[in-house]
């Protein structure tokens, strides 16, 4: 208990006095898990929306491998990346083990299966709605896709932030990937498994504060865009 | 008027439809030619929307032949329908981005689809509605939306799936004028209901559907007043008092 009061004054503190160091940190943390999610988003919705409309062979194998891809460990997928980039591996020339980039890499990763597949979810019964009516109308399949996308958007907006809660609790790839190398790869999570691992709990359980402050912010601010959107375009 | 050839008169020749390996269409010939409106009558599973979706492409048959003025069915034939279903199925966005919606695959120049999209607005008192999200609307507003967004496409036959099963008798009222001036201007009507009263105040001709056959073929002054056969008469003899 005592910890806890310590850390509660800790993260009022880290928060209140705009800690730089602690700014770096959350600045990388949302940078790295943000661009992550718009790398995800780009790819992940569009293939979310080609399974859910389109039939083709290999169509159920795929659904089937992305709905199994989302429980994959995050200690697992930075060993894979890692494997990628490091100096022997295949993608080593690049020379991006250890960059937020490389993080950015081991978090779309992760992220990826759960944007698909969630995606596809929400957007098969949307088309399973609106089949007939897109054939009665004579659309392409690139109109249908972009058809789906624009009418599941506010569903599409949740799928988004249950892979950005992903990608920010996220430590075990960023770790791997990124070394938690002070002002270059440090994010909240590995500066927490730090701090811990000196024996600083309070600091740590501090830094754990700021983080779900953090999640819970950007939860916040995007449902409240979302229901503003709503109101206005159509819901 | 749309290009291309007229797709009127419509040839059926024992078309066959099986729906999980359940036959739902058994021998069905009829014609459709002409104008006015002819109403699809029969119970509940007569198939009577297997039917509509089969014209209309949505089902492919098993066997037998349409022919739509000489023609097999293709997307030229489908570009000259337009089908109103049993729910409005509108999108989330205004009325007239509906109508947009449904004109944007016909690649019209502009100006034709601002002519298109002025009349129609005005034609169904939607002008006030346009700009409106179309999902907030009354039920009947809805179908109302979707029917313009059907004729919107300027079909030369329309196809209508129990178009007011879900309306109240106020919003059904509403919907059977349009129905009926549409009829007028010379679209031809092909109407699918089970609401006898309905078939009686808007067919020209009824096609009654039963058990996944056509029963009977007749214009309608005929039909309800000499049905030939036993089923059509225990179909028009048990409709509900009104």
């Amino acid at each position: 208990m005592d910890e806890l009061t310590t850390a509660f004054v800790g993260a009022a503190a880290l928060i209140l006095g705009a800690d730089p160091a602690l700014l770096e940190i959350v600045a990388l943390s949302l940078l790295v898990s943000l661009s992550a999610v718009t790398i995800a988003a780009l790819l992940g919705l569009p293939l979310g929306a080609v399974l859910a409309a389109l039939r083709f062979p290999g169509r159920r194998v795929m659904i089937v491998a992305v709905n199994a891809l989302m429980g994959l460990p995050p200690v697992v997928v930075g060993l894979f990346i890692y494997l990628l980039l490091s100096n022997s591996g295949p993608l080593g020339a690049l020379g991006l083990l250890y960059t937020p980039s490389a993080m950015v890499i081991a978090q779309t990763v992760l992220v990826m299966p759960i944007v698909v597949a969630l995606a596809h979810e929400l957007l098969s019964s949307l088309h399973e709605e609106y089949d007939e009516l897109f054939r009665s109308l004579g659309l392409r399949p690139a109109a249908v896709l972009a058809t789906l996308l624009w009418e599941g958007r506010f569903g599409l907006v949740t799928v988004l932030l249950a892979g950005f809660g992903r990608a920010i609790a996220e430590v075990g790839a960023v770790m791997i990937v990124g070394g938690n190398i002070a002002h270059l790869t440090r994010v909240m999570t590995t500066a927490i498994a730090l701090e811990t691992a000196k024996g600083e709990i309070a600091q740590a359980l501090a830094l754990g504060l700021v983080l779900l402050v953090l999640a819970f912010t950007v939860n916040l601010l995007v449902a409240l865009f979302r229901q503003a959107a709503m109101r206005l375009a159509y819901g | 008027m749309a290009l291309g050839q007229p797709i009127l008169p419509l040839e059926v020749r024992d078309l066959m439809v099986e729906i999980g390996g359940r036959r739902v269409l058994d021998r069905v010939s009829l014609t459709i030619a002409g104008q006015g409106t002819t109403v699809v009558l029969g119970p509940n599973g007569a198939g009577k929307s297997v039917l509509l979706r089969t014209l209309h492409g949505l089902v492919k048959p098993v066997a037998g032949e349409m022919r739509w003025n000489g023609r097999p069915f293709g997307p030229d034939v489908l570009s000259r329908q337009a089908l109103v279903f049993q729910r409005p199925l509108l999108l989330r966005r205004s009325v007239v981005g509906n109508l947009v919606f449904a004109l944007r695959p016909r690649g019209l120049a502009r100006g034709e689809r601002q002519r298109r999209l002025a009349a129609i607005l005005a034609r169904f008192a939607l002008e006030a509605l346009a700009d409106r999200p179309a999902r907030g609307l009354s039920g009947g507003e809805q179908q109302r939306v979707a029917l313009a967004r059907a004729l919107v496409l300027e079909p030369e036959l329309l196809l209508l799936d129990e178009p007011t099963a879900s309306l109240d008798p106020a919003a059904t009222l509403v919907i059977e004028d349009l129905l009926r001036r549409t009829a007028a201007e010379g679209t031809h009507l092909l109407l699918v209901t089970h609401d006898v009263a309905q078939a009686r105040r808007l067919a020209d001709r009824v096609i009654f559907l039963h058990g996944g056959r056509v029963l009977e073929e007749a214009p309608a002054s005929v039909f309800f007043t000499r049905p030939a056969t036993r089923e059509a008469f225990l179909c028009l003899a048990g409709e509900l008092p009104t």
